[in-house]
Parts: structure tokens; sequence; C-alpha cells
């Protein structure tokens, strides 16, 4: 289905999620972020620039891995995403709904 | 109304908590009740696991790093590579549990799964509580200290049952 993100017609799944990545830029990011109640510190945009890096290099993603990203520990991680911290970041950064279940 | 339309009414929403009770405390025992608070938690609901009778052995500090896996008595565990059924009689021969152990140990290793030990300080990161529980505990001569520093308390049953919330679900594994 479509919806108009940041001014910008986007494709996204029934959850929420961008169905393509290109679309994404971060007037998306932080308007998506916003609907979910986030505001986004310079921390957010390092664990976002690392999903979508990882994304890009075909890495599979998992709360385990972000938490040994080095950017943030799974504390932290939980933290700043509340209500489901892999779910929401990769939301924000304009991924699809993560496959892993760790 | 349908079966069907039901779930479709239902499609999409989940617990807002789980109660999760660990009861056995073999490797393949202790890890769907891991996985599934985990998830949980990676959900955004809350997680809560009980720790009751061989299940202690994951959150015991003497015991948490030496889990094991049997091959006897599980007529699903197979032969490795093959669909034949692993004998039981093989799997009491000294030191077979052991190999077993570590085939799936470096199973889950490669699959970027973490260790039971591992498992549980994320599911405490993730705001998830970890309980024992009092009668298995003194059956078995065990106090608090005996299990992880970071345990949330040792509860009777009937405590237990009054961590249930809203849209609560329990588990028993």
């Amino acid at each position: 289905m479509k919806k108009t993100i940041a001014g910008k017609e986007v494709e996204i799944d029934e959850e929420g999620y961008l169905v393509d990545s290109p679309q994404w830029d971060k007037d998306v990011a932080q308007e998506i972020a916003k609907e979910l109640n986030i505001e986004l510190s310079d921390k957010h945009w390092e664990v976002i620039d690392y999903l979508r890096a990882q994304h890009d290099e075909g890495v599979e993603m998992s709360i385990r891995k972000v938490g040994k990203s080095g950017i943030v520990d799974l504390k932290e991680f939980y933290g700043l995403f509340p209500g489901g911290p892999l779910k929401n970041a990769s939301k924000i950064a304009g991924l699809s709904r993560p496959a892993s279940c760790v | 109304m349908s079966e069907n339309e039901d779930n479709k009414e239902n499609a999409g929403k989940q617990p807002k908590k789980v109660l999760i009770v660990c009861s056995k405390g073999s490797l393949v025992d202790v890890y769907p009740s891991l996985v599934m608070a985990n998830g949980a938690l990676m959900e955004g609901m809350e997680a809560e696991v009980f720790f009751t009778f061989f299940g202690l052995d994951a959150v015991r500090k003497a015991t948490q790093k030496k889990l094991k896996m049997t091959p006897v008595a599980n007529p699903a565990m197979r032969l490795p590579g093959s669909t034949l059924p692993f004998p039981n009689i093989v799997g009491l021969i000294p030191g077979v549990s052991d190999v077993a152990t570590s085939m799936m140990k470096n199973t889950i290793e490669k699959l970027d799964i973490p260790t039971t030990y591992e498992f549980l300080d994320m599911i405490k990161a993730g705001g998830g509580k970890l309980w024992g529980c009092k009668m298995a505990m003194d059956m078995f001569g065990l106090t608090r200290e005996d299990l992880r520093d970071d345990i949330d308390g040792v509860l009777t049953v009937g405590e237990f049952y009054s961590r249930v919330g809203e849209d609560t679900q329990i588990i028993f594994t």
C-alpha cells in the first residue's frame, strides 16, 4: 500500500515497513520515528546507519549482532528503541521486518 | 463466526506479556524457554521465566555452563546426517552425550545463537525477569546465593501466578 511520509509517496507493507529501501531518506526516517514516539539522537543514527550498512552487505540482523556491534550494548539498544528494538530500528531505517528469532 | 474469521480478526495481535515455566534442564529443553522469552522481548512484549525442578540448572552458578544434551530416550534424535534413529544403547556409552552436546553447540554457534547463559544476559538486558521456584529449590537444598546474581528472586507458585498482568499467556516448557 502507498503512504505519504515526509511529503514522499512510499510503498509500505501491512506493518508499516518500507517495501522499497531506495525510497528512504533521513526525513522519512524522522517521520517514522515520530510515529513511534522516538526522538532520534546521534546514537540512534549510528544504529540506523549500522543496520543499513549491514543490510547492504546482505547480513541478516539479530539483536545479538547489534549488541556486539560496539555502537550500543543490548540494554542501551532496548532503551533507544523501546517496544521492540530491532523491529523499530529496522522500520525507521527503511528496512523490512527482521527475519531473525534471536 | 468461523474459526477462520476469528483468526483474521486476531491477525497481528500479540499478548502483552508471557510467563514461561522452564521445568527441564537439558540443553534442548532450556533453549525453547529462552528463545521464546527473548523473542517476546524483541517484539516489545514483557517476558518472565520461572525456573523449576531441573530447569533450575540453567540459572545455577555451578551448572549453568554445564548443560548437556542427551541422545537417550529421544526418538527424534537421529544419527548424524541420516534419518536413522540414534540407538539408545549407543547413547549410554560414556562420552557419547558429550559428543552430542559439542555437536549441538557447534551448530548453535554457527547459526549465531547464543549460549544459554548469554541468552539469560540478553533477557535481562531486555528487561525480562528470571525467577527461581521456591519448592524445587527447597527440594534440591538450594538458596538464592546458588543462583545467578541477576536472578530477580525466588517465588512460590502462587506468587508466580500473581505475576500475570493484562493480556498474559503462561507457557510451560
